[in-house]
């Protein structure tokens, strides 16, 4: 590995960020109501669920991305959330026309910062090189495996430099090996942030996740999270993981049964 | 073989021509035999060469002019709504009103010149381009617009650098279409009132019954129409390379993929 660059922000001290009353309607139907979900600062925060009960839509009700009325975000620090968001979704989302380095520069580009200088090149190629692509700056996004491809959407996650990251399961549609090698690599690189991982496989969220909620119901509500000790990663092969995986399978399958 | 296959085609085409006079025993003022067409063409080639190059400038500028037009009219409909709602069916109903039926209207306007003909290029070319360029303005994917969105991007930047270039494949299939209807309006035009063009040729040399000049007229205005749309075709590959191709002819599963 190069020496790693410095992030612009020191992320020590990541607000918390809490959602109170949300409330999403899908096509007259609530899909939740009064949800209140409290991310802790500076951790990280799974959340697990069946598929269609809301949690991308919890995601982007957050980042702002949907106009949902009467649920109010806020963070712990008292300053808006707008602005301090790093949005990683389940695609790549890379462009297919830019270079592997343009995608890492995107957020610079689109904030009409102008053209990015020789700082933001040097930084974006260091973050490149910690997420294991060296010498594929130039390379269309199409030239890279799928792997590839969400190691440079984490480039660009983590170009950003913010203090809160929202991701939308975004390892879910690479293999089992390169899943868990990016999961630890973004382990690693956003330690210290506060982080919302949206994910579906119950071992994982308990690897990764210093709080683990699942979402489930009609409307949807979150219940009791449990809190796996020590640090993240964990260990798989932790039998108390092991434990409280069941735990968190027997009331993924309730929550399946009910719906 | 790519460079054959136009000729191969060609000579195909002649023979199947040849033989169509020879075993019909058409006289010369109906259909005229290939060599005789050729004779033709050499003998007023300077001629035919001379209004090809008003047609072709014709064509060109129209080309030019319609694109230019379609590209920015696009662009408006597609960053006002309101201009979206009043303006699109206007421009749906200039298109509905056939061409032929506003040349001469456009050449009373606009004379006898190049003028009428570039316009009547230009009005032909316009829609489609106009047509096309918006559906790909309107077709971004909802997921760059949400990761844009969660990078603070202005409304001009996300136009800029996300919605142009996803729409540039649809705009290139835009100018291919107007491509090979550019030389409609052009001879249209010139059909109507001219004093110059491959048109104004070909309808004196009818009148005249040199019916053999008139095909010598039509082959050189089918030469230069393949040729604009092969070079605008490679032109716009180049453009949008990064946008992957597939073949459709090739989508059926191979025997071999799937061992008994």
């Amino acid at each position: 590995m190069t020496a790693s660059p410095k992030p612009f922000t020191r992320p020590d001290t990541a607000p918390s960020v809490t959602l109170t009353g949300a409330r999403l309607e899908f096509g007259g139907v609530p899909l939740f109501e009064d949800l209140d979900i409290a991310v802790e600062g500076g951790r990280w925060t799974c959340l697990l669920g069946p598929s269609g009960v809301g949690k991308t839509s919890l995601l982007r009700l957050i980042a702002g991305l949907t106009d949902a009325a009467a649920s109010a975000v806020s963070c712990g620090d008292g300053a808006p959330i707008a602005g301090r968001i790093a949005y990683m979704a389940q695609q790549d989302l890379l462009l297919p026309w830019a270079t592997v380095l343009d995608n890492v520069l995107l957020g610079h580009r689109l904030r009409g910062e102008g053209r990015p200088g020789g700082e933001e090149i040097a930084r974006a190629r260091a973050l490149l090189a910690q997420v294991g692509l060296v010498g594929r700056d130039g390379d269309r996004p199409a030239a890279l495996s799928g792997g590839q491809r969400q190691r440079v959407a984490l480039a660009r996650t983590l170009m950003e430099d913010r203090v809160i990251v929202l991701m939308d399961e975004p390892f879910s549609a690479v293999d089992a090996i390169t899943r868990y090698r990016l999961q630890e690599l973004a382990a690693e690189l956003l330690a210290g942030r506060t982080v919302l991982l949206v994910i579906h496989d119950p071992m994982e969220a308990l690897r990764l996740g210093d709080v683990v909620h699942v979402m489930a119901g009609h409307p949807a509500r979150l219940d009791r999270p449990l809190r796996p000790a020590g640090t993240r990663p964990r260990d798989p092969a932790d039998p108390t993981l092991r434990d409280m995986q069941v735990d968190l399978l027997r009331r993924l399958t309730a929550a399946e049964g009910k719906s | 073989m790519r460079l054959l296959r136009p000729l191969i085609i060609l000579a195909g085409l002649v023979v199947l021509w040849q033989a169509t006079v020879s075993l019909l025993a058409l006289p010369h003022y109906i259909l005229p035999a290939p060599a005789r067409v050729a004779a033709a063409w050499w003998d007023r080639s300077e001629s035919i060469l001379h209004h090809a190059s008003v047609t072709g400038a014709e064509i060109l500028l129209g080309l030019a002019l319609g694109a230019t037009l379609g590209c920015l009219s696009a662009l408006v409909l597609a960053s006002y709504r309101p201009a979206r709602r009043w303006l699109m069916p206007v421009l749906v109903v200039s298109q509905s009103i056939p061409v032929f039926a506003l040349a001469p209207i456009l050449v009373l306007w606009l004379g006898y010149g190049m003028g009428s003909k570039v316009a009547m290029a230009t009005l032909i070319i316009y829609f489609p381009v106009t047509a096309a360029f918006l559906d790909g303005l309107r077709r971004t994917e909802p997921g760059w617009l949400d990761l844009a969105r969660t990078m603070g991007a202005s409304r001009s930047a996300i136009l800029l650098h996300l919605r142009i270039p996803a729409a540039l494949p649809a705009l290139a299939s835009g100018i291919r279409v107007a491509t090979a209807i550019a030389p409609i309006g052009a001879v249209v035009g010139e059909w109507v009132g001219s004093s110059a063009g491959l048109g104004f040729m070909m309808l004196h040399a009818n009148a005249r019954m040199q019916v053999d000049v008139m095909f010598a007229a039509l082959f050189t205005l089918g030469v230069m129409a393949v040729s604009l749309y092969y070079a605008v075709d490679a032109a716009l590959r180049r453009f949008v390379s990064w946008q992957a191709e597939t073949d459709p002819s090739r989508d059926h599963n191979d025997a071999r993929s799937f061992p008994q």
